[in-house]
């Protein structure tokens, strides 16, 4: 199952990730996984959030380009060796990780990986028939939180 | 002492002989040619006729230089109207070489010229440099662009009629600059100016000492430069440097040239015909008044021009200079009344940095440029908002986005451009608009 994953376009500048971040706050929007990637000039904000659709639309009223991309959030055992499994799988199917990002949840026991892929639906069923538990919705990430 | 300028006094080249043509003399020769080119485009001249027409002008009602006021003005836009060939005055087998500068929308302009043009354009070329003091045995290292550009043929042909010895390096490569400047002796510099501050720096950078080396003089033009400039260059490097003017339209550079006194440009009146307008009225100024530079060529055969307006902004100098020429002279140009940007020598109108984006994301943008002058050399920053349709998600499509349109600037003006993505929103817009352009340099 994909998740939808929101991208925002941030310039590299001291102050650029409080904004988003400030106008989640106050529309009281939990983030539920979140990354940042850049470069020497730019930034891209990503996020995972529970009602994508309300939030995406609140960030581009505010000005924001945001893209919503398909990620696939899997849960790996919090042990050494769990993300290694998962990229061999995807690897020998010739599936291209475009970017990921991971957290662990220490109370669980378990970590949490995003993945970005070239070719999603074929990636869920190879790590589904290898019985990895991809997450199938938002809820469960918010749940695991709490 | 290796330095030595020729005495202000002392003999001129023979070469500026038509530079000290008694006044009546000169007037009566700009009277002849005037008549014949304002025939020449009449008859010859869709445009110029049709121009005529509509203000029941007929060449003969041009009987002095008194009625030039009458004719229509010519702009920049009609030659890309008319592009490519449209205001040629000469069958293509009499035309023997085709200049271009390019336009706002990826249309160039396009010049030409009879042998007869090359024939007066080398003529004031050599004029120019005999002004300034060079003569046979000089070394001019010419690093004006060769090609499409007038400024390195022009140039090129104007040391050979001279007699002294050209070096036909064209522009860049300024550690080749300087190895050639020391190991061929060279005397006689012609580049932008902001170009030779480049070099003065790299020589410096090098351990180069401009000051013990032949060189004397700079032929510095094809932008607008202070006296600021002047006083730097001179400085700093030993030589001293002239202002040459010109543009492609009316022939190329040597329209006109300063002297020894370095007391702004010369026209050479007795193949150009200059006034100074009102910007807005279009009605002659008063010498020395600052307003808008027209020429009219005299006897240009492939290509006449009647009254085309420069844009450039200066004022007519009447008083006699001290040389003794009766050629009339500008005070220095230091700006334009339009938007063109004037960039390391080369034209560039904002409409083209739109151009360029416009190939990249297939809707304009906002962006802003920004210019700065580093070493010596413009830079040209152009910051654009991303937009929905070129955010891709990950850094490596944002930098692909960012390459191509470097890429793309590139390919459109001929010269890089340090592209910024920024956020939407950020680029100040005033009544709706951005301001396009911060020219953040100083001259």
């Amino acid at each position: 199952m994909k998740l939808k994953q929101l991208s925002l376009f941030l310039e590299n500048k001291p102050g650029a990730l409080s904004r988003p971040i400030g106008l989640l706050a106050t529309a009281k929007v939990n983030i539920q996984a979140l990354s940042v990637a850049e470069s020497n000039q730019f930034g891209i904000l990503r996020l995972i959030v529970h009602d994508w659709e309300a939030v995406r639309d609140l960030l581009e009223k505010e000005g924001f380009i945001v893209k919503v991309t398909d990620v696939v959030a899997i849960e790996v055992a919090d042990q050494p060796g769990g993300l290694a499994d998962i990229l061999d799988t995807v690897d020998k199917a010739h599936i291209n990780v475009e970017f990921m990002y991971a957290f662990t949840q220490t109370h669980m026991n378990r970590g949490v990986l995003v993945f970005r892929f070239n070719n999603p639906d074929e990636a869920i069923r190879l790590l589904r028939r290898k019985g990895v538990n991809v997450v199938a919705s938002v809820d469960w990430l918010k749940q695991s939180h709490s | 002492m290796r330095k030595s300028q020729r005495p202000l006094n002392g003999r001129f080249h023979p070469a500026s002989a038509p530079d000290f043509l008694p006044h009546d003399q000169l007037r009566a020769l700009q009277w002849q040619r005037l008549a014949e080119t304002v025939r020449r485009a009449y008859s010859r001249v869709a445009l110029f006729r049709k121009r005529m027409d509509e203000r029941g002008l007929t060449p003969d009602d041009i009987q002095s230089l008194d009625d030039v006021p009458r004719l229509p003005f010519t702009v920049k836009t009609d030659l890309r109207d008319t592009y490519p060939f449209g205001l040629f005055a000469s069958p293509m087998k009499d035309i023997v070489r085709l200049h271009a500068s390019t336009g706002t929308t990826g249309k160039p302009i396009v010049v030409a010229y009879t042998p007869s043009d090359l024939q007066v354009w080398a003529n004031v070329m050599m004029r120019s440099f005999a002004a300034c003091g060079l003569h046979e045995g000089d070394i001019i290292q010419n690093a004006y662009g060769y090609g499409l550009f007038t400024g390195g043929l022009g140039a090129h042909y104007g040391v050979e009629a001279l007699g002294a010895t050209v070096i036909p390096i064209s522009g860049g490569n300024t550690q080749r600059q300087l190895a050639v400047m020391v190991d061929f002796g060279t005397t006689a510099i012609c580049c932008t100016p902001s170009y030779f501050l480049h070099i003065i720096d790299q020589a410096q950078e090098s351990g180069v000492k401009l000051k013990d080396l032949p060189l004397r003089v700079g032929v510095f033009g094809a932008e607008p430069w202070t006296d600021a400039m002047r006083r730097r260059i001179e400085a700093d490097s030993g030589i001293k440097a002239y202002d040459i003017y010109g543009l492609s339209e009316i022939i190329g550079p040597g329209v006109g040239m300063e002297c020894q006194c370095q007391a702004g440009p010369h026209i050479f009146e007795d193949w150009f015909y200059p006034e100074v307008v009102d910007l807005a009225t279009g009605k002659p100024c008063a010498d020395g008044v600052e307003g808008e530079l027209v020429l009219t060529t005299l006897g240009k055969q492939a290509m006449p021009m009647i009254r085309y307006r420069t844009r450039d902004i200066t004022a007519l100098v009447t008083e006699p200079c001290e040389c003794g020429r009766s050629l009339r002279r500008i005070k220095r140009i230091a700006r334009r009344s339009d938007d063109m940007m004037i960039i390391r020598g080369v034209n560039v109108y904002p409409s083209q940095i739109e151009t360029a984006l416009l190939k990249v994301e297939g809707a304009l943008p906002h962006y802003q440029i920004i210019l700065t002058r580093d070493k010596g050399l413009d830079e040209m920053e152009v910051d654009v908002e991303v937009t929905p349709e070129v955010f891709g998600d990950t850094v490596g499509a944002l930098e692909e986005v960012q390459q191509k349109i470097n890429a793309s600037i590139e390919r459109v003006i001929g010269l890089r451009a340090k592209v910024r993505l920024v956020q939407p929103q950020t680029i100040q817009r005033s009544e709706g608009k951005a301001k396009r352009v911060i020219d953040q340099r100083k001259m």
